[in-house]
């Protein structure tokens, strides 16, 4: 059971930290743009690729982004909540809303890139531009989020079991205190001997 | 469990409860009161805890859906007008231009936070103050205001300070509430002054230019980290054992030293931040363009203080995807249920009720400002605006009350959320790192001064909204 749900985790992760890298190419068009138009040289295709570099950045990142319990939740009592008790909510929350909302955007989708890949639809600024690739994403990203739920399901049914949530993989975090005190050069004896 | 839970789960009982008297009580249900039920459900929902993105899509699409049902029934299910809503929001999120500014921001964030300028920065600004009262907790003032603004992260730069102003005051024998309040409410300075990231998302929700938004919200910011340090200035003149002067070695630093300290540390980012902002403030570019730019430049800076290695880019690159994906799929949850929302006719009636009550403009104006406040206790300001924005919205226009104003008061409003107990944040971050004799009592203690001049400072706006709203004027002249 764990390893599938390792598994699901690491495509998740995997397909995520793929395109995290638009970000990197977004600011470099970004950037060009702004040098070529003050060169007096604009681009044509700077606007369109950069809504299509940020929609796939945010799409495609979702499924990774829960795999790393990232989407805001209110935690004041949630938080406070022992560990069974947390799951069971989240187990009945994500039949309620979750699978339905999701299954919606994936079956939506799927119709709505079908009818854009028919005509092969261009961008409205510039018709060499296309844009059907881009709306295909929607689909995906509604299966991979699914994927990604149905995981998060099953860690639940864990929890509720064993009385503790499951391992999730070790990644970058936004306030790592370790990795903040090795930046900054600061070892655990100077702060707690900082007494007045 | 603890009583503040069992507080807590009573108040949910309570709102279920007054779900059904209101049903209850009710002549007949219009789909306007499936509406209100929706919107009651989302409240307790988000209270459960489960991920704010989905419990919004997932509700509106259950509701929108059976609002569709219920108006069409003889329309096959697979025709129902909510899948199509779903995607359109979706997209629609996608090709918002406002929007795309915001993993730019984010990113610009990372990597200033990664590139380790804090620890510089603040040294050479405590240097600076050396001769002002309390300058330790002034220089930590200044230090989190530049360098929450150009990262926009509550969290790290609380805990960045914690560990290094927060030891650097209490050995120099500072009041430990007085230290403790300087940073907390330093680092949540980030979330008004611009370059913020609320202020994009609530320009994108009410449809008000950002770049408009980022020109009105910048003397409110100002104006508030000056009057944070009046406050630890005042208090140090009146008992200034509370703030011990600097030790002899450092109050005798040469001032060139000082100034070619400042040079390197200060001044690079400074210039960064504010070439980025004044770039957009004076119209020169859009918010999108300067978000480039910032984030190109900040790699630029990492790299010249030689901070950047290969690992930290890739961390923040990885941490950008989170931190949008996040934002946009919160988004588009809000998308879809406020077209729920729509569908029902829930808004209406909000719209009707409201009105009904015969409120002034100023009352309204003290009204919403107090329950966005309240909303701020449980509810994290991304979901405040993205989901309470658009209800509020057509009653300021009705109420005739510049979009552009309020918006700068429900910025100021919720910073204030992020230092009132005992939900605030940037306590907790502290007490992640501060040494074991430092309290959360005690940082909660330190934080209410600084809560109490927030609340000025919105009295302050309140009174005289050209301090917001003179600026936004000299735009477009």
């Amino acid at each position: 059971m764990q390893q599938i749900l390792l598994f699901i985790d690491r495509i998740s992760t995997w397909i995520g930290k793929t395109f995290a890298w638009c970000i990197a190419i977004l600011t470099f068009v970004v950037t060009y743009d702004v040098v070529m138009r003050k060169l007096g040289r604009p681009t044509d295709w700077a606007f369109d690729v950069s809504w299509m570099l940020y929609g796939a950045l945010f799409l495609m990142a979702g499924a990774y982004t829960l795999s790393r319990n990232g989407h805001v939740r209110g935690d004041v009592l949630y938080g406070f909540f022992p560990p069974r008790l947390q799951a069971s909510l989240d187990l009945v929350l994500y039949f309620a809303f979750f699978v339905p909302g999701i299954l919606a955007l994936a079956y939506a989708g799927v119709g709505y890139a079908e009818t854009s890949w028919g005509f092969k639809e261009t961008s409205n600024n510039s018709p060499d531009i296309i844009i059907y690739p881009v709306k295909v994403l929607i689909p995906i990203a509604g299966v991979l989020v699914f994927l990604q739920g149905l995981a998060e399901i099953v860690r639940c049914i864990l929890c509720i079991k064993t009385g503790a949530w499951p391992a999730r993989a070790h990644d970058v975090e936004e306030v790592d205190v370790e990795e903040l005190k090795q930046m900054v050069g600061i070892k655990d004896g100077d702060v707690a001997g900082a007494k007045p | 469990m603890s009583k503040g839970i069992w507080i807590g789960v009573a108040s949910l009982v309570l709102v279920i409860i007054g779900i059904f008297v209101v049903f209850l009580s009710a002549d007949h249900v219009t789909s306007g009161h499936y509406g209100l039920l929706m919107l009651a459900l989302i409240v307790v929902a988000i209270m459960l805890g489960f991920p704010t993105a989905f419990t919004l899509m997932g509700l509106g699409m259950i509701f929108g859906f059976i609002a569709y049902q219920m108006s069409n029934p003889s329309e096959p299910w697979r025709n129902n007008q909510i899948f199509s809503l779903i995607v359109q929001r979706t997209f629609g999120v996608m090709t918002n231009d406002v929007l795309i500014s915001v993993p730019l921001f984010i990113f610009m964030g990372y990597i200033i936070e990664r590139a380790n300028l804090i620890d510089k920065l603040f040294r050479s600004v405590q240097l600076a103050m050396k001769n002002t009262p309390a300058a330790l907790a002034v220089a930590t003032i200044v230090t989190c205001a530049i360098f929450a603004t150009a990262t926009g992260i509550v969290g790290a730069t609380v805990t960045l300070m914690g560990l290094l102003a927060l030891p650097a005051m209490l050995r120099a024998g500072y009041d430990v509430k007085l230290s403790a309040g300087a940073i907390t409410a330093g680092g949540c300075l980030g979330i008004l002054i611009p370059p913020s990231v609320m202020l994009i998302l609530y320009g994108a929700t009410a449809g008000v230019s950002v770049p408009k938004l980022y020109a009105g919200a910048f003397f409110p910011g100002l104006m508030l980290t000056v009057l944070y340090i009046i406050y630890v200035m005042v208090r140090a003149i009146i008992n200034p054992k509370i703030a011990p002067k600097l030790n002899a070695e450092e109050l005798n630093t040469p001032w060139r030293e000082i100034l070619v300290n400042l040079a390197k540390s200060f001044l690079p980012l400074a210039l960064l931040i504010g070439f980025v902002l004044g770039s957009i403030i004076a119209a020169w570019a859009t918010a999108t363009e300067a978000a480039g730019i910032g984030a190109a430049g900040g790699i630029i800076l990492a790299m010249a203080y030689r901070q950047l290695t290969w690992e930290r880019f890739k961390e923040a690159v990885f941490l950008t995807a989170r931190a949008s994906a996040m934002v946009c799929w919160l988004l588009v949850g809000s998308g879809v249920f406020s077209a729920a929302f729509a569908l029902l006719g829930g808004q209406g009636l909000v719209e009707n009720w409201v009105k009904s009550m015969d409120l002034s403009p100023m009352q309204f104006m003290l009204l919403s400002q107090v329950i966005i406040f309240l909303l701020g206790w449980p509810l994290e300001w991304t979901e405040i605006i993205v989901i309470f924005m658009p209800i509020f919205l057509p009653l300021i226009t009705h109420f005739q009350i510049d979009p552009l104003f309020f918006g700068i008061m429900v910025a100021l409003n919720l910073q204030t959320a992020f230092l009132s107990p005992p939900v605030a944040m940037a306590a907790f971050y502290l007490k992640g790192v501060a040494p074991p004799h430092v309290t959360l009592n005690q940082i909660f203690a330190g934080m209410m001064p600084f809560m109490l001049i927030q609340i000025f400072a919105m009295f302050l706006l309140y009174m005289w909204p050209d301090i917001a709203l003179w600026l936004p004027a000299q735009q477009y002249k």
